[in-house]
């Protein structure tokens, strides 16, 4: 079943003469399995793009389903359980608390799940492991580097069974390789049966979805679509890897 | 960059004939660079005329194998030493090609420039799914890889920046051209 989809989406802020179309009648759908990544210049609606899709924000037309659940029709407090179970959310300021280290910011969405403490704390770490920040677990996001931080964030949106990743210019603080191996785990968790939705200005980053999206002005402009060109899905500039 | 020196370079790890330098050439450029087996033959013997390479018998099968001579290995280490100049590749016909479209009547250069985007990032997708596929230890693979992955990149970037340098422009706002 498509896990995430927008149906003919805007969202206005404001009224009037000074209202803004941040989103103008987006229709978008992700299905399990796949990682789509959406680019645009700056104001273009990404980020409103992910916080209606996250259940952060309302539309002022269209729905927005999540599971097959239209998030419209459900209480705020039914949109929040949902947004705990199914959905990790990478914030583009990301939003770690600062009152706790790397590991409990990672384990606190589990222990929200009802995972017990001890249980919670071995998943956070094992997570953080993935990321390369075993080592920094028990610091707070005030002592970690910017691509630290921005690499708890991340263990945090991924921990648990979370099928719906949403990812705000995840990968902005990191260097080249650490970038690349975040892209790979979200490629990896997809190909796992999850789907990700990935906003970046960095098209070495967007190339690592199935399909990019392109936003201008709160509209959908464009779309690059990745089908293998040939059968074994390995087509080359000029023949392929020999 | 010529097919000469690439030969060089091959056959400073160890002589080769022919057939072999064909398939190792396309094994270290991944296939980005396709040359027939001809044009290995006619580059060898320019480079034995030259006294670059040296005829080194046969391998038992019939095969001539060729080694470097010192001529050979000094040409190479001077390729080394050398840094590329950009003037010395192609013109580039994207440029040309948006600086023409401000000009032409009833041409929408936004619409050039997605275009243009989307067709770089589709090849960026598709040299990303080689990466992944791509094994660690493949290292000759991997650069030649990131190479290509760093100049669509370095593409795309350019052509993002064309955008914002037209939707800041006054007059191209007001739909004046020149
Ligand atoms: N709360 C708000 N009130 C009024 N306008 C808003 C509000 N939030 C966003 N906007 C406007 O909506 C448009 C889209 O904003 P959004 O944050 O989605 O852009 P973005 O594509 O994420 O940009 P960036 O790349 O800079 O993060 C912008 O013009 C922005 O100013
Ligand atoms: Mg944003």
């Amino acid at each position: 079943m498509t896990l995430l989809s927008l149906q003919n989406v805007s969202r206005v802020h404001g009224h009037g003469a000074t209202a803004v179309t941040a989103l103008d009648a987006v229709t978008l759908s992700v299905e399990p399995g796949e990682l789509v990544a959406v680019m645009g210049p700056s104001g273009s609606g990404k980020s409103t793009l992910l916080n209606l899709a996250g259940g952060l924000d309302a539309p002022t037309s269209g729905t927005v389903s999540v599971d097959g659940v239209n998030l419209g029709e459900l209480s705020t407090r039914a949109v929040a359980a949902l947004r705990r179970r199914s959905i990790g959310y990478v914030f583009q300021d990301l939003n770690l608390l600062p009152a706790l280290t790397a590991a409990e910011n990672v384990s606190l969405p589990r222990e929200l799940d009802g995972v017990g403490l001890r249980a919670a704390k071995a998943e956070a770490l094992a997570t953080l492991e993935r990321f390369g920040l075993a080592d920094v677990a028990d610091r707070f996001p005030d002592d970690l580097s910017g691509g630290q931080q921005q690499r708890v964030a991340i263990a945090r949106a991924f921990i648990g069974a979370r099928r719906l990743l949403l990812a705000d210019e995840p990968t902005g603080a990191l260097d080249t390789t650490t970038g690349e191996s975040v892209l790979r785990l979200m490629r990896e968790q997809c190909e796992g049966g999850a789907a990700a939705v990935l906003v970046t200005h960095e098209s070495r980053h967007a190339a690592w979805a199935d399909r990019v999206v392109f936003l201008r002005d709160g509209r959908v402009v464009d779309e690059a679509v990745n089908e293998p060109r040939t059968p074994n899905g390995d087509a080359m500039v000029s023949g392929g890897r020999p | 960059m010529s097919v000469k020196l690439g030969l060089l370079a091959l056959l400073d790890e160890q002589p080769m004939y022919g057939y072999q330098l064909h398939t190792t050439f396309k094994e270290r450029t991944g296939g980005t660079w396709p040359l027939n087996i001809g044009q290995i033959y006619t580059t060898l013997s320019r480079l034995e005329r030259d006294g670059l390479v040296d005829a080194a018998g046969d391998d038992g099968d019939g095969h001539q194998i060729y080694a470097l001579t010192d001529a050979g290995r000094v040409e190479l280490q001077r390729w080394f030493a050398t840094p590329v100049a950009r003037a010395d590749r192609p013109r580039d016909e994207l440029a040309i090609k948006l600086s023409l479209a401000l000009s032409v009547a009833g041409v929408d250069v936004r619409e050039v420039v997605q275009a243009q985007r989307t067709a770089t990032l589709r090849d960026l997708q598709d040299l990303t799914r080689q990466k992944f596929h791509a094994g660690e230890d493949d290292l000759a693979w991997l650069l030649a890889l990131d190479s290509l992955i760093f100049q669509a990149e370095a593409e795309v970037r350019w052509l993002d920046s064309c955008e914002e340098r037209l939707l800041n422009n006054q007059a191209f706002k007001n739909g004046v051209r020149r």
